[in-house]
């Protein structure tokens, strides 16, 4: 059976070309492989291979010709036993086969449909505010030993678990949130890395992707910037590539934005890189609870977390419940305060801040709700709708810079769902737009103070 | 193994090549150490490189009948490699390479119509149409991608191995990388990790002579790359790429390292590709000549169909093959223009695994 060779594109954006030379000539025999003809595009010569395998019948173009038309015929090729009549009777007219064009899979599937869909995925029906479950007896406890429990407990519920990192076995951990668990478990499950982010890391995907459910420690998330592409580009989107094939369910977890006194590469606040990025959920706790309650969520869940943990909470004790199935769901917010005149959102070490300053509002008079996030991705955003359509006032509170910061994205969502019931514009409280100094005074005051969010909320009130 | 004892595991380098131990200087000089390939396995060798190579041929015809998109990156040229070292693996060894990935897909048993329906773009691809030519992957073949990212997928790699060695098993990994993702840094920390916990990962370099159009003797100031796991004590070999029975052979010494918990191997795999980097490479930085040179005295395919005939296989049992590899490629390429396009509804899929 005789076939037509096309025009090729070789690249996706060529629509013609020159055919600048013949590299077989009428009576050829060619096999697949062999390159047939050179062409010239706007930005290269390229060469032309046969597919398959035949006799040249016919030249449809000659050589020279310019603006050739992609999958326009320029050749016939005969197979065996045929002769040039037969390249003749399928030559003419010389008709492209044009490729088969994709069917659209769905009816009514259109460009309108989809952005409707991506509308309504930007905007999701508002879930009915849950309050919080009543988890009975507490006991005091640091935000240290909750990070530490909630593996230990995990880790023996689970083979699959174990932990990797600088430091975290022998050493105990940088920050001491890993005493203990080499003991308990052993190396082969509470793993020392070398100080290599990025190979780390990718090793900690790799298993993760096998099914192995890995805890990745950064001695803090400065460092996992040396292991971001991995984090982003493998850990986040291979599910989605592999078309729900291959999920990987690990957590990233460290100290995240500023400590004390470490300057600016030591201090830094993630929450917005990894908020933007589909195919991650990014939790921060703020207290004891937050700590337990949420890294066993996190580790149970089969998605990549980043867990953004705070170095000066890591001391800080809170009641916490002793129930030993006590866990939190990722995605809720928690209302640390109820209020009625200004709604402040916070994360992390901020809610200190915004409880603080609700404190010294209420001194003034000022009745301000304050509600801690838990987790940024995904966003709450039920919560703080309901909040604002109390209050009518939103101040948002982060310890990291504002440009396309989680406040921004908090005003965002309140204004496209609840700006008829705003009485004022959104305020945002947030660390300065500038790499965090050294030098004491410098630092406090680059970093959100409760007097700033004070300040805020008097503009509003 | 000990770092001391790494040296006499070593090929030496192409300029003192000895037959000695998997180095190739020249063709029919393979240096193999053990018994060249059984008849049907070199059938078998046979029928896989035949069937990678006219599907990148008519990959290659898709492309430029603009029904597929993007970057596509061809093996053709390569076929022994992967052929090679595959056939050393047994069920369950786990695989991951780079974004050259088509060649290693069918040889680890991936259906052609699922790889070609995922290059068009189609709902019955591997990905559903969400990955393309750089983003595919099998959970039932262990093949682990299909990566974008030069060199990510090698620290992929040795956590697969990781896996495996957590979980108690034999299984291996493959992780195959160009010789220009070998000189990434975490390739060299994979290294390291691998060769620290005793790893069963083998690292394959597939030296094809040029990230994309930058020469090997431009990109690395190593002159030896299976010596580049050296400083950890990682042994390694030179083997000649495009011998797929040397291939075999390397790979089997290094599946047995491996498996028997000796940690990490590297081999170094020198081969070529014909086609230019991507696509839409016109390949200027090499002569024509130099291409032609290789297909006409080295091509991997050419090898095989004169071992066999040499071994008293018939013309048309060859014949048969390419018969029925044209049939299952052709058929490939049907059903990928004939598939749907996925449901807009995919968008929104596998975004996140429901918890």
């Amino acid at each position: 059976m005789s076939t037509q060779v096309l025009m090729p594109a070789l690249s996706p954006t060529m629509t013609e070309g020159k055919l600048a030379r013949w590299l077989k000539k009428v009576g050829d025999t060619v096999s697949a492989g062999d390159v047939i003809a050179e062409i010239e595009t706007d930005k290269a010569t390229m060469e032309v291979e046969a597919v398959d395998e035949g006799t040249i019948g016919r030249l449809l173009v000659e050589e020279g010709t310019e603006n050739v038309a992609v999958n326009a015929p320029i050749a016939v090729l005969l197979g065996e036993g045929e002769d040039a009549s037969a390249a003749e009777s399928k030559a003419e007219p010389p008709k492209a086969e044009s490729p088969a064009l994709p069917k659209v899979a769905a009816e009514g599937a259109g460009p309108k449909e989809i952005a409707d869909r991506a509308s309504e995925e930007r905007t999701p029906a508002l879930a009915r505010v849950e309050p919080e479950k009543d988890w009975g007896e507490t006991r005091s406890l640091s935000v240290r030993e909750a990070l530490r429990d909630a593996m230990a407990i995990e880790m023996r519920a689970d083979d699959d678990v174990f932990l990797m990192g600088e430091e975290v076995a022998e050493y105990q951990g940088a920050y001491k949130i890993s005493q203990g668990l080499l003991a308990e478990f052993g190396a082969r499950r509470i793993i020392d890395t070398p100080i290599t982010e990025h190979g780390f890391t990718g090793m900690a995907v790799g298993a993760a992707l096998t099914g192995l459910k890995p805890i990745v420690e950064f001695m803090t998330f400065n460092f996992a910037m040396q292991a971001i592409d991995q984090i982003i580009n493998s850990a986040a989107k291979t599910l989605y590539m592999s078309g729900g094939q291959m999920g990987c369910p690990i957590v990233f977890r460290g100290p995240n934005g500023a400590a004390s006194r470490v300057a600016a590469q030591h201090s830094q606040c993630y929450a917005s890189w990894y908020a933007h990025v589909p195919g991650l959920k990014v939790v921060a706790p703020y207290s004891s609870a937050d700590a337990l309650g949420l890294l066993r969520a996190s580790i149970r869940d089969p998605n990549p977390i980043i867990f953004l943990e705070n170095e000066i909470l890591y001391g800080q004790s809170f009641e916490c419940p002793t129930d030993p199935d006590f866990v939190l769901p990722i995605g809720k917010a928690k209302i640390e305060r109820t209020g009625t005149q200004v709604t402040i959102v916070a994360f992390s070490i901020m809610v200190g801040v915004a409880l603080k300053a609700a404190e010294l509002l209420a001194e003034q008079g000022i009745d301000a709700e304050v509600i801690n996030l838990r987790t940024l991705r995904p966003l709450d955003t039920a919560t703080i709708i309901e909040s604002v359509k109390k209050t009518s006032r939103l101040v948002t509170v982060e310890e990291g810079w504002p440009y396309a910061g989680i406040g921004a994205e908090i005003s965002m969502q309140v204004i496209e769902h609840a700006f008829d019931w705003l009485d004022a514009p959104p305020v945002r409280v947030h660390g300065l737009d500038v790499p965090l100094p050294y030098a004491a005074n410098l630092e406090k005051l680059a970093l959100p103070q409760p007097d700033w969010v004070v300040d805020a909320v008097k503009k509003l009130v | 193994m000990p770092v001391n004892k790494s040296s006499k595991i070593q090929g030496p380098a192409p300029a003192n090549a000895s037959a000695e131990l998997g180095v190739s200087a020249k063709p029919g000089d393979h240096g193999r150490n053990s018994p060249a390939m059984t008849p049907e396995q070199l059938t078998k060798a046979y029928r896989t490189m035949v069937l990678i190579r006219r599907f990148e041929e008519r990959t290659g015809q898709l492309y430029g009948m603009g029904l597929i998109g993007g970057f596509c990156h061809l093996y053709i040229g390569q076929e022994a490699v992967v052929t090679g070292v595959q056939m050393a693996l047994k069920p369950g060894d786990k695989v991951v390479t780079s974004y050259r990935d088509h060649g290693h897909m069918l040889a680890t048993g991936m259906e052609a119509r699922g790889v070609m329906a995922e290059l068009t773009g189609r709902a019955t691809g591997y990905s559903r149409g969400k990955g393309g030519s750089m983003h595919m992957f099998s959970r039932k073949e262990n093949f682990y991608g299909g990566h974008g990212i030069v060199g990510a997928q090698v620290s992929i790699g040795i956590g697969l191995a990781f896996a495996n060695r957590y979980r108690g098993s034999d299984e291996v990994s493959v992780a195959y990388f160009g010789e220009g993702a070998s000189n990434q840094g975490q390739v060299f920390e994979s290294f390291n990790i691998a060769a620290l916990q005793k790893l069963p990962c083998i690292f394959v370099i597939e030296n094809n002579r040029y990230g994309m159009g930058t020469s090997v003797e431009r990109s690395s100031a190593s002159r030896a790359l299976y010596k580049n796991g050296e400083p950890w004590g990682i042994p390694g070999l030179q083997v000649d790429g495009m011998d797929v029975e040397a291939v075999h052979d390397a790979a089997q010494q290094a599946v047995a390292h491996c498996r028997a918990g000796n940690g990490p191997f590297l081999l170094e795999m020198t081969t070529y590709r014909y086609r230019g980097h991507s696509m839409s490479d016109p390949a200027k930085y090499r002569t024509r000549d130099e291409v032609d040179e290789m297909r006409r005295t080295h091509d991997a395919i050419e090898r095989v169909r004169h071992a066999l005939l040499g071994q008293g296989v018939e013309e048309q049992a060859l014949k048969k093959i390419d018969d029925e590899i044209k049939t299952i490629v052709t058929d490939a390429a049907e059903f990928a223009q004939s598939s749907p396009e996925p449901d807009a509804s995919e968008l929104w899929t596998d975004i996140l695994v429901e918890a």
